[in-house]
């Protein structure tokens, strides 16, 4: 544990005196809170009129009825439909900060050259693995949860309608933000660790590594095309997919990270 | 402290190293000298576990290579090829890192202790980016040391530093094996390897020779012992052949260059014989081959 501790300091140490990372932990989380309050800020006055009537929101029944509850006017509901828009995009908070920082400590420790002593030290693979995802898993679950807590309090102040506040803060952001969250941050980590071991090139684990937003990308823009609604069973079975795979790529990293490959393979 | 028997290390259809065969002896500098590409590094890597063996076995400090590396690497220090060390975080903190990773017990103790016997204590909260790459070099071995470890392996130490930093960094080698500590020295620099090391290993993806630097030199060419003489000609020449253990004379301006097997028995006679033969001489002393020589000779054999 204390080797594990060591890791995690180290990281924190090295990799947040990186500019891009200190941008990327910072400016992301603070960009998609700053949207959908903006969202709710701008449509706050067309909020509250038609009360009663989900049908003048001009959404689909099938989204009213998963995101608004009864007694939310059809202005109030298009609000809240708006926001959940967003939550894809929030979602990407959780998922390129620890791909950043995963890139840049393992990636960072190839340049560097200074895997190789690291290596010859007593700390096992796994111990490494460990210390190396909880530095790039805690920064990003933290610095999620910060987002969304700053989105609720503004919430909290800009929204007065009791129904309508926890319509925009339901169970599935809840779900989302508490669960999906830290499972797409492991996601993204062991993703960024298996392409950080297999490629030849620095560079190369930096950009592949980045692939891993696209499933998120991919959700949001599906949702704005109408292809799914995001309702509290999605995104529930999305939580017991993301547990699944978070559980086959962690096996995969520690597999895949060979120390060998990794110090005769890398130029 | 290491015995390798028939270690081989094969990456696709390149064979870095061939069945080495070794013994270095606790407290012994060994010196493991070849060219860029000859294995060393190779052979330095599956020493400290980082990398497996296709084939043959190792004992490192009295563990099994492959089956024990957790323990091996609790017992041997590596100074690797570049310093590597954490450019952002201070000399004291990169330190205090692999105290931790070493699991030494007194970390500042430890610390404190190699940064000031390195020189490095007043520039402990330094950012080590900030360091020469001769400082740079001295804390990598100081972080190699903080474990005490039982065996050091030290990869190129003075590679790319300047005579000043090279000149330091070998003082402290001293230090070290006058501490009696069993080092494992790859180098190039082949003055370095004989002011230091017991004994030399010339390799080449497999290991040509073994033994002390003095032998080295006499098991390659011989002893040879210079006759300096007022005037040399080939009756002298022809008078010495006539010794049986007179492996080979040759004539240099005024100088014999006779080989010998023995030359503080043989001289005595050498010199008499050429007394009576009517020659002058001036002194007499040992050619003395350098290192270099023999290291050369021994790569374009092998």
């Amino acid at each position: 544990m204390d080797k594990i501790r060591t890791i995690v300091w180290k990281e924190w140490a090295e990799v947040f005196k990186n500019r891009m990372v200190i941008f990327t932990v910072a400016f992301l989380p603070l960009i998609m809170t700053a949207i959908p309050l903006g969202i709710i800020f701008g449509t706050r006055d067309i909020a509250g009129s038609s009360a009663g009537n989900n049908s003048a929101s001009g959404l689909p029944t099938e989204m009213t009825q998963s995101m608004c509850p009864s007694g939310l006017s059809g202005s109030d509901c298009l609000q809240v439909f708006l926001v959940s828009e967003f939550m894809m995009l929030f979602m990407l908070v959780p998922v390129a900060i620890p791909v950043t920082i995963a890139a840049y400590s393992i990636v960072g420790e190839k340049t560097t050259r200074s895997l190789e002593p690291l290596l010859a030290t007593p700390i096992t693979t796994v111990e490494l693995l460990i210390g190396k995802c909880l530095a790039a898993v805690i920064p990003a679950i933290l610095a999620t949860y910060t987002a969304f807590g700053i989105f609720a309090l503004g919430s909290w102040i800009i929204v007065k309608n009791k129904t309508l506040l926890l319509a925009l803060l339901d169970a599935r952001w809840l779900i989302a933000i508490f669960l999906v969250g830290p499972l797409l941050a492991i996601m993204a980590v062991a993703f960024a660790v298996m392409i950080s071991s297999r490629v030849n090139d620095p560079r190369v684990a930096e950009q592949v590594s980045m692939v891993v937003i696209v499933p998120v990308l991919a959700g949001f823009f599906g949702q704005i095309a109408g292809l799914f609604v995001l309702n509290k069973l999605i995104i529930s079975i999305v939580a017991v997919v993301m547990l699944l795979l978070d559980a086959l790529l962690l096996f995969l990293a520690t597999r895949i990270f060979q120390r060998e490959h990794i110090l005769t393979r890398w130029k | 402290m290491i015995h390798a028997n028939k270690l081989t290390k094969v990456f696709g259809k390149i064979t870095a190293v061939e069945e080495l065969d070794l013994d270095v002896a606790e407290g012994e500098v060994f010196g493991f000298l070849g060219p860029n590409g000859a294995g060393k590094t190779t052979t330095v890597r599956m020493l400290t576990c980082l990398i497996g063996p296709t084939r043959g076995t190792a004992m490192v400090a009295g563990y099994k290579i492959g089956q024990q590396d957790i323990e091996i690497r609790r017992r041997v220090g590596v100074l690797t090829e570049a310093p590597g060390m954490y450019d952002n975080l201070t000399a004291e903190n990169n330190l205090h890192i692999y105290a931790k990773l070493y699991e030494v017990k007194d970390v500042k103790g430890q610390v404190d202790k190699y940064l000031k016997m390195l020189g490095l204590y007043e520039r402990r909260m330094d950012a080590a980016g900030t360091f020469s790459k001769g400082m740079k070099q001295k804390l990598a071995i100081a972080r190699a040391l903080l474990h005490e470890p039982w065996v050091l392996f030290l990869d190129e130490p003075t590679a790319g530093l300047d005579p000043e930093a090279s000149h330091l960094v070998r003082e402290f080698i001293e230090e070290l094996k006058k501490e009696g500590r069993t080092i494992f020295l790859c180098t190039h620099n082949l003055d370095e390897a004989d002011r230091l090391c017991d004994r030399i290993g010339v390799f080449k993806s497999r290991l040509l020779v073994v033994d002390t630097p003095a032998n080295l030199r006499t098991s390659t060419f011989g002893r040879k012992v210079v006759f300096h003489l007022v005037r040399a000609d080939e009756n002298l020449s022809t008078t010495l052949k006539k010794f049986e253990f007179v492996k080979n004379v040759k004539i240099v301006e005024n100088k014999l260059i006779v080989t010998l097997d023995n030359p503080s028995a043989q001289n005595p006679e050498i010199i008499r014989a050429l007394v009576q033969s009517g020659a002058d001489i001036q002194f007499v002393g040992e050619l003395r081959h350098s290192l270099e020589d023999v290291y050369l000779q021994l790569v374009k054999q092998g």
